[in-house]
Parts: structure tokens; sequence; C-alpha cells
């Protein structure tokens, strides 16, 4: 056969199969005093989801069935990501629908917080926000305007007055209920260059000085801002005006101690799997199963390495409890592959070929079969990512004419099944085939183990 | 030509039984136990309160149903793996818990047992129309890979025995989606989302084994010749494809075995409801693709000889 293995073929893809798997798995991170630096993410860098890690999952959407503009739904997600942050909640994700008027929240329960009470955070989170111009700087500083006297805040580009030059900043557009008393607050504060304060839920957002008198109800807020700056503020000062509270329609919560449990379950339950189909393989198949075992293991640090990001260029996954469900499931599956190959060795071997040519025809007639069963797998892990995933994300646009009738997942951790199903099969190629070839072709070399009965050939007394 | 111990395709009719059977028992199970649905689905609430030490669960029920209604249903349950205590409340028919009734009831029964603490483990809050919404958008996913599977089905067909192959080979898969989903009818599994998943799962791994016999019967097809009659070749083909299948499908339930006695030992009731029907669905998916995507066109073979012969030259 054209390709010949060598013996140290199959001792540099061992040895790189164990360096990969030993660090995916324990990542490679150096300590120095109390900062700890991490090269390379391992296991434990895995963004785990909220059944995991313990968190809330709500759908807010806004009370009574309002019909909300997209403007109105930004604006909301501009005030949830402001409440986010002031609860102390850094690691969220919220997805809005504007087809169906809703946003997704997800978020983890606050580390070393006992008491921490979902119902409430879901209560702040989706209250109606309280806006507030006031005058000067400080929280208690004479009313001027609420909520509901601003009609919008656009944010705009250009110069603001005829000779100054273009920069970002606010549109305002006041309501009539506001006209007045804003044309009277700034007429006085004109005067003097006083200031206007913008709060929201008691938060300051921007303190404007007020150049000059404005009695029409429309202002312009400037102030060296950027594009994404104007942005916020102008989402933050829309969600004053909201004429809707949010109402959490559907949500889940899982306190951290019943998740911690299911993940060292999980993770037990991924290592008693993989000891077992590694006896099996090597009981059944000897020196192939070996190789299958070392080809698996390669397999299973390379799906966590998609899962935590150990290639910087690939962003990491949030694995969830049926995610590592798919990294079991795809140990299982994955050896497929070997099986096929090893049991095709093992015919040829018996109909009286050599060794050589038993292992090379061993592939080539099992390639279409293991192609075959990988692509079916590939369709529907796909299908599960577009239906159960974010409706942002790449997947869904690609689908978007089958499920953007539908509004987006509320079930978010099949998402992470059908990713880790994904990776498995895809990296089973890389290892169940490639690296699965270059070593059993390599080892084939090895004067020792060319016996064929190491292969499944039939010993002696049988042929 | 080696003989074979069995002939399968000689006893296909019983295999056809079997499946019927299979399938009927299932369908009669539909109709006593009904189909039920998960509160994802169908919308509604379920909230699970952990404790310490004793209470008195007549009390604490009695607490639940002044502050919830008296139509709640009222759980107790403990881990078996950590000892820890439990509360499942379930609302009636689609009712869901707004956070400030959720609030006052922890409240309440803190005030009333303060030793217990009393603290949220999980809840689950599903608004009907969203429910309703979501499994829409599962029947379209299961319908979205059905037909994706389909043309592929035909198109990997179109080369290893044309449309009546194809037509078998989705017959089998059929045979399988109902076992699945008789699995959870069967096991009083509410229908949700791990249910999609398990179901599409299997869509896309059954109709491997069936494909990998299908190409053996093209193979031997090439070896054999017009020496041997098309139930001999499909009985070595299957022969042939035995312990592929079977030690393939011996690894894949032996991982999720695993996951399974894990998921019963650790109280996870989301992964063993779904670890399970996937198990049960892959041994299906044995069955099928060696003995009844085979015996079923073996029995086309039969019947429309001469139409097949010519396909085939």
């Amino acid at each position: 056969m054209k390709k010949k293995g060598k013996p140290w073929h199959f001792f540099v893809t061992a040895l790189l199969i164990l360096v990969f798997a030993y660090t995916a798995f324990f990542g490679i991170s150096s300590t120095y005093g109390d900062i700890t630096t991490t090269y390379v993410k391992g296991a434990a860098d895995i963004r785990f989801g909220i059944d995991i890690r313990g968190g809330v999952e709500v759908t807010f959407a806004p009370e009574g069935g309002y019909d909300a503009t997209d403007e109105q739904m930004d604006a909301a997600e501009a005030v949830i990501n402001k409440r986010l942050v002031s609860l102390n909640i850094t690691d969220s994700e919220v997805y809005v629908d504007n087809n169906k008027d809703r946003i997704i929240l997800r978020f983890p329960w606050k580390e070393d917080e006992t008491s921490f009470n979902p119902e409430q955070a879901i209560q702040e989170i989706g209250a109606t926000a309280k806006l507030e111009f006031r005058k000067g700087t400080s929280a208690d500083g004479e009313l001027v305007l609420e909520g509901a006297d601003i009609k919008s805040a656009t944010p705009a580009y250009g110069p603001v007055t005829n000779s100054s030059q273009n920069e970002y900043y606010i549109h305002l557009e006041l309501e009539d209920s506001g006209k007045d008393k804003f044309a009277e607050a700034t007429t006085e504060l004109a005067a003097d260059k006083g200031t206007i304060s913008i709060w929201m839920d008691g938060e300051l957002l921007s303190a404007p000085t007020v150049n000059s008198a404005i009695t029409d109800g429309v202002a312009s807020i400037t102030g060296s801002f950027t594009q994404e700056e104007v942005i916020t503020l102008a989402n933050q000062i829309n969600s004053g005006a909201l004429p809707f509270a949010l109402e959490a329609e559907s949500y889940s919560t899982i306190s951290p101690t019943l998740g911690s449990q299911s993940l060292s379950a999980m993770v037990l339950a991924g290592i008693i799997a993989f000891v077992l189909v590694a006896l099996f393989m090597i009981i059944n198949y000897r020196l192939p199963g070996a190789v299958a075992s070392l080809a698996l293991l390669g397999q299973c640090a390379a799906t966590i390495a998609a899962i935590s990001g150990y290639f910087a260029v690939f962003n990491s996954f949030t694995l969830t409890l049926p995610g590592i469900a798919g990294i079991i499931l795809a140990i299982g599956m994955g050896v497929d592959a070997n099986v096929i190959t090893a049991e095709r060795i093992r015919e040829e071997l018996r109909s009286g070929k050599s060794l050589d040519s038993a292992i090379s025809s061993g592939f080539s007639r099992g390639l279409a079969p293991i192609v075959d069963g990988n692509v079916t797998v590939i369709i529907v892990s796909l299908v599960l990512m577009a239906a159960f995933g974010p409706t942002d994300g790449f997947l869904a646009t690609l689908f978007a004419p089958v499920f953007s009738w539908f509004g987006a997942a509320t079930e978010g951790t099949i998402y992470s099944f059908g990713y880790t199903l994904l990776a498995g099969v895809v990296l089973n190629f890389v290892f169940g085939v490639g690296a699965t070839r270059i070593m059993l072709r390599g080892l084939s070399r090895i004067q020792a183990l060319r016996k064929p009965v190491l292969y499944g050939g039939a010993g002696n007394a049988n042929k | 030509m080696q003989t074979n111990k069995i002939d399968f395709m000689a006893k296909r009719r019983v295999f056809f039984a079997i499946s019927g059977c299979i399938i009927a028992v299932i369908l009669l199970s539909c109709l006593v136990f009904g189909v039920k649905m998960d509160i994802q689905f169908k919308g509604g609430a379920l909230v699970s309160l952990s404790y310490q030490g004793d209470v008195d669960m007549n009390g604490v029920e009695s607490t639940i149903k002044s502050s919830l209604g008296s139509d709640v249903t009222v759980q107790s349950g403990s881990n078996s793996a950590t000892g820890q205590q439990s509360v499942t409340i379930t609302m009636p028919g689609v009712e869901t818990v707004s956070n400030e009734e959720l609030d006052a009831l922890l409240t309440s029964l803190n005030d009333q047992y303060t030793e217990a603490g009393f603290a949220q483990l999980e809840t689950q809050n599903v608004n009907a129309t969203m429910g309703r919404e979501f499994f829409f958008k599962c029947l379209v996913a299961v319908v979205t890979a059905c037909v994706l599977i389909l043309v592929y089905v035909w198109f990997r067909f179109r080369r290893i025995g044309g449309l009546p192959a194809g037509v078998f080979a989705v017959c089998a898969l059929l045979n399988d989606l109902i076992v699945v989903f008789g699995s959870f009818v069967i096991l009083r599994i509410p229908l949700n989302g791990n249910f999609v998943a398990a179901m599409l799962t299997i869509l896309g791994y059954s109709i491997n084994s069936t494909v990998v016999i299908y190409d053996r019967v093209r193979e031997n097809r090439k070896l054999m010749g017009n020496k041997a009659t098309f139930a001999q070749l499909m009985d070595q083909s299957v022969h042939q494809s035995l312990r592929r299948s079977v030690n393939t499908t011996v690894t894949t339930c032996l991982a999720l075995g695993v996951v399974c006695v894990v998921a019963v030992v650790y109280n996870l009731s989301s992964i063993f409801t779904f670890a399970l029907p996937l198990m049960i669905g892959m041994a299906s998916g044995l069955y099928t693709s060696l003995f009844l995507a085979t015996g079923l066109w073996v029995e086309w073979e039969q019947r429309h000889p001469a139409k097949g012969a010519k396909a085939r030259k």
C-alpha cells in the first residue's frame, strides 16, 4: 500500500493526545503570590449553565399584553442591564425577542451569597424604571421632570449649534406636560450655568450643564460622549418613559447546592462511562481497541477544549447538564468509527489477507458508513442548536424561515446538548478516523505487534 | 459462502409481528395513561423547597394551601445521596405563582418553623401561551429534522437501493421514534424539551445502522451476483453487520446506562428521564435496523421481483 506508517508515528501521536488531554482537562496556569494567570483554559474554567451553578431564568414581557415598539424593547433591555449591574450581577445573558416583545434573561446565583432572594431580584429587575430630572447634582434636588414627561430620547451625531464641531449627543423631546416645567427650570438655571441631573432608580446617569433656556420642549444633551455612551443614555432615558412595567411571564430558579451536586454526579458518570467503554473496546478488539481508547480520550479532551475556550480563537460555550450528557453520549457513539474499522480488519484477516492489506482495506471500506453516521447526527444537532439556541445566533438566522415565528426557547439547557453532540461528532473525524489511522498504521510496523491475533484475526488453531 | 446459524430473513414475519405488537401496546398505553405534558409545554408552576430537621408535614401543607390556594398538590421527598429533605408544590392546571406569592409563602413558612430554614431549591413557572408556543416550536424542530433526514436518505439511497429501500429505512426509523415516544408515555414522564432532544438524537443515530447494512447489501450484490436469492443476500449482509451493530449499540448503551444509574443515585430526574428513553431508543434502533428494515425490503423484493431485477441492471 502507498501509505506506510512508521513506529514513531504512533508514539508521537499518542504523546500529543496525552499532552493535549492533560492540558485540556487541567489547563495551564501559573500562580505568583495571589495572582493566578491562566494561559490555557482547562475544564475548571468552563462557564457552567445555571442548571449547574444555580441561577435564574426569566422571560419578561410588557405587563398587560402591551404591544411595545422595537425602540421600547431596546429601552427595556437597557433598564435590565443597568439593574443587573446595580444588583452586582455581572455574568448574565440577555436576549431581546422583538417579534414576541419578550426579553429572556439568564443570570447565575450571586456568588458567596446564601440569602440571595431570586424572587426579589426578578421583581426589582422588572419594575418600571423611575426616571427623574432634578435641579443641581444631588438626589434631593428639586424635581423638574418625571419619566412620563419625556416623549423620546434619540442618539444623534452632528453639530449641536451652527458653529460647533460634529459630536455625539442626545436629542431629547418632551411631552406637553413637561414643556413648561422644563422651560421654567432651564430659564432659571441657564442664568448661572447650573446643572440638571438625570436619575434612574435613584442612581445618577448624567448631569449636564444648562447652557440656555429651553422653551420649545426640544433639547440636546452634550458632554463629549462616545457613540456607545449616547446610545446607552438614550435607551436609559427612554426606559423611564416606558408606559409599561415588565412582567415575569415565565421564570425558573435553581439553587446552587442542587446544581453543584449534579455537576459532580455527571463528572463521575462521564469517567465511569469512559472507563467501561475503553475496557469493552480493549477486550473486544485488542490492539485496535487500545488505539480506539486513546483516540476517544483525544475526542473528549477536544470537546472540553471546544467548550472551555482552550484555543483562544474560539469562544467559550456555556455547559449545562444535558451538555455533559451529550459529551457522554458522544463517548459511546464515537467509538462506532473504531468498531467499524476494527470489524473490517478482523473480517479481512479471517478471509486470509495479510495484516497490512487488511488494515488498509479496513480503513478504506469503513469510511463510507462512518461518514454516513456522522452526517445524520450533525444534521440533528444543528437543528437542536437552532431550535433551542439564542434567537440572534448564526444557526437561528440560518433556520430563521422555520423558527422565527416562534419565540426564543424557554429551555436554554438543550442548546448545550446540541453543541456538545456536534463537537463530539465532528471531532470524531479527527480522532476516531484521522488519529486512529496514523496510530494503527504506526503500531502495525512494530515487529513484536504484528501478530494477527492482536487485531482480532483468528489464532493459529482456527485457521 | 459461509452458512449462517440463524436464517433471520426466513423469520421476517415474526419481526413484523413483534413490531406491530410493540406499536399496538404503545398506542394502547396512550389511551389508558394519556400523554402527559410537562409544564414547559402546557404552562403551570412547580416549586421545590428544602428544609432541615423534622417538621409537621400536615401543618406545612395547610400553610402552603392557605397561602397559594387549596387545590395545590404538595409532595415531600428526600435526596437519597445527600439526605436533603424537600417539599414540592405543584399548582393546579396552568396556574402560575407570582414572585410576590412565593416570597410571602417563604416568609410565613419560616416564621412558623424557625428551625427548619425553608429555602427554595428549584422553581419553574411557565405561562400557558409561552408553553404552547414552545411546544409548537419543538414540533417544527422535529419536522424540520425529519425533512432534512429524508432529503439525506433520498440522496444517499439513490445509490444503494432506490426508493423502496429508502422508504423501508424510514419505516424502521418511525418505529424507533414511536418507541421513544412510548417509553415516555409508559414511564409516565411528561413530554418536555428533553423529549424533543431524545427524538432528534434517535432520528440521527438510528438511520445510520440501516445505511450500514444496506450498504453491505450493495457490496454483496457485486460479489455474489445472481447466484444468491435476495433473501440470502440480505441475510448474509445482516450477519456481517451483526457484530458491528451490536457492539456499537452496546458501547452507546453502556455510556447511557452509567448516566442512568448515576442519575438515579443522585436523584437527577431531569437527566434520568432523558437518558433512559434515549437508551431504549438505541436498543430499538438496533432491532429495527437489523430485522425490520431488512425484512421489509426482502418482502418487497419477493413481491416485485421483476422490477427489482430491472432496477438493478
